[in-house]
């Protein structure tokens, strides 16, 4: 790809518009090599159609977008040929088996007629499908399924893995399973661009993460530096607050979100007025727990349903 | 990547999307096989045995046919038109819509344009399997004139390509897999019935002749005809130009709508 180029992916005041509606609104961000970056949001945030225009799959309305350095308008086929695409479909093809499948794609990216067998087989064994070769793909569970998605993305060697809600749907053990393959990839200094809704995905597996709504860049950062300067250290949730709570939170600024039922508050590792929260108004229905990626989640995108 | 017209994004690529479809073809070739071998059987026997005896002699560009040999040229070019359209409505509609094969193949380097190429090439290529098969059949009743009747092969490609990408341009607009109904019954149908196929044209009204003779259908069966006497006349050449015409006009409207309907 381009000589000495630092960014994987760099877009510049990217957007996306619908019939008018803009589903991606100027977003900028950059990918270097062998980072994972993750994209999260609440469904109709803009992560899938700024993901698609990554890959070459949508028309970008304005803005500039460099995948290894090279204009995504013009160099579209150069670009896809050095990625890989796990879509939010398992869109897999039913009238081929399973090794097919991997064999078939291959000569979409050209790969040698010789090379496709050993690759295919090699992938297979790396999701631990090499048994199901020639089943059917219409025979294989959710969780395998994606695997074979996952294999299938990675069968062009790519220099960038796109991944669009990898585990959305799957058991928990199918999800580790896609989990633990994602790490290995990752250790070996592959570049991932990741769109979840799912905390436990996003800052396990990435090292950068970008907030979404509304088609825009809410925040951006590592995780546990967004959790600490959106969220704190800690959090102390109260079921059923009295009016004495209230007051307290209100006279001491404390960081908080008060819901119907709830009162969710704040506080930094050495905060000692949070210690008194915990000490002087939680008899039994408090909880004291680590402030999570996902209270800065449902605190920057609120927490009214979407779609 | 955006709207309108991309014909320079294809590429020879599009030859690996035609393999994954003739992969699947070959899975289950006895199937596809057994209808071109028994159809032109079934068609025989009904108006070769039946039809014949009621209907005699077709009179036919001033020459008396036998009714058998003037309909087995037509049994030709509606095999043409049937694999290619169905293939390319209902086949590839369901790889589309259902199954999402274009999308996956959409993030390979594959274009859009290299996809419907392919598809449109693949439809072609089922014609030609099924018009050889039926050629074959019908040569063996002594219905073609050699080595004429060899002409059939390379028309059938033509043929295909242009009902191919007719319904091609149906896939890129109909709604829903059943509305597929419409075009056949407003535009095959009529074919298969008034495109000098069970009947000499001459046997219409001036007015409905007139029709005839603007339907592809017409232009391929008479090649056909043409081809299986062994009776080439310098008229087949603007036949033959008709069908080209017709496939390289409504190609670039089959990509814009598939682009309009995929790309956004």
């Amino acid at each position: 790809m381009a000589e000495n180029e630092r960014y994987i992916i760099r877009a510049t005041d990217l957007r996306k518009k619908f019939d008018g509606f803009p589903a991606v609104d100027g977003v900028s961000f950059h990918l270097v090599p062998g980072e994972c970056l993750g994209l999260l949001g609440p469904n109709g945030a803009g992560k899938t159609s700024t993901i698609r225009m990554v890959y070459g799959f949508s028309p970008m309305t304005s803005g500039s977008l460099k995948v290894f350095g090279l204009d995504i308008n013009t160099r579209w086929r150069q670009i896809k040929a050095a990625i890989g695409v796990c879509q939010q479909e398992n869109n897999l093809d039913p009238d081929l088996s399973v090794l097919q499948n991997l064999e078939v794609f291959a000569r979409y990216f050209n790969i040698a007629r010789k090379e496709t067998r050993d690759r295919s087989l090699q992938l297979l064994k790396f999701i631990a499908l090499e048994s199901r070769k020639d089943d059917k793909v219409t025979s294989l569970s959710g969780g395998m399924m994606r695997r074979l998605v996952l294999a299938r993305a990675l069968i062009n060697n790519p220099e960038l893995l796109i991944l669009d809600e990898p585990t959305t749907g799957l058991d928990p053990q199918a999800r580790h399973q896609v989990w633990e393959r994602l790490e290995l990839l990752q250790a070996n200094g592959l570049s991932i661009l990741l769109s979840t809704h799912n905390m436990d995905e996003a800052s396990r597996l990435c090292e950068r993460l970008i907030i979404m709504d509304h088609g825009k860049i809410l925040v951006e950062g590592k995780p546990a530096d967004l959790i600490r300067s959106h969220a704190g250290d800690h959090v102390v949730e109260i079921v059923n607050p009295g009016r004495d709570v209230k007051e307290f939170v209100d006279a001491h600024n404390f960081l908080h979100d008060a819901l119907d039922h709830r009162m969710i508050i704040y506080g930094r590792e050495a905060d000692k007025l949070f210690d008194i929260i915990g000490d002087k108004f939680c008899p039994e229905t408090c909880i004291k727990r680590l402030a999570t990626l996902e209270d800065v989640f449902l605190r920057l995108t609120g927490r009214e349903l979407r779609e | 990547m955006s709207g309108g017209l991309r014909i320079t994004n294809i590429s020879w690529r599009f030859i690996r999307v035609w393999n994954r479809n003739m992969l699947v073809y070959r899975k289950i070739w006895l199937v596809n096989f057994l209808v071109p071998l028994f159809e032109p059987l079934l068609y025989l026997a009904a108006f070769g045995v039946g039809m014949s005896a009621l209907i005699g002699q077709v009179h036919y560009h001033g020459e008396e046919l036998s009714y058998i040999v003037f309909i087995a040229p037509a049994l030709l070019a509606i095999t043409m038109m049937y694999n290619s359209f169905f293939e390319n409505t209902y086949a590839s509609f369901v790889r589309m819509y259902y199954q999402k094969t274009f999308d996956a193949m959409m993030a390979t380097p594959l274009s859009l344009e290299d996809i419907i190429a392919g598809e449109i090439v693949w439809g072609a290529t089922k014609a030609v399997i099924a018009t050889a098969i039926m050629l074959a059949v019908v040569s063996f009743f002594g219905l073609v004139y050699f080595p004429h009747g060899l002409l059939i092969l390379p028309l059938s490609f033509l043929g295909g390509l242009a009902f191919g990408t007719v319904g091609m341009v149906f896939t890129g607009l109909v709604p829903t897999i059943d509305m597929f109904n419409l075009p056949i019954f407003l535009f095959i149908t009529p074919m298969f019935l008034f495109s000098g196929t069970f009947f000499p044209i001459s046997a219409l009204p001036g007015w409905a002749q007139k029709v005839s003779l603007a339907l592809p259908l017409t232009h391929l069966v008479d090649l056909c005809r043409a081809f299986c006497l062994g009776e080439l006349t310098p008229d087949l050449v603007w036949r033959i130009a008709y069908i080209t015409v017709l496939f390289a006009l409504l190609f670039p409207v089959a990509l814009a709508v598939m682009r309009r309907r995929l790309i956004n």
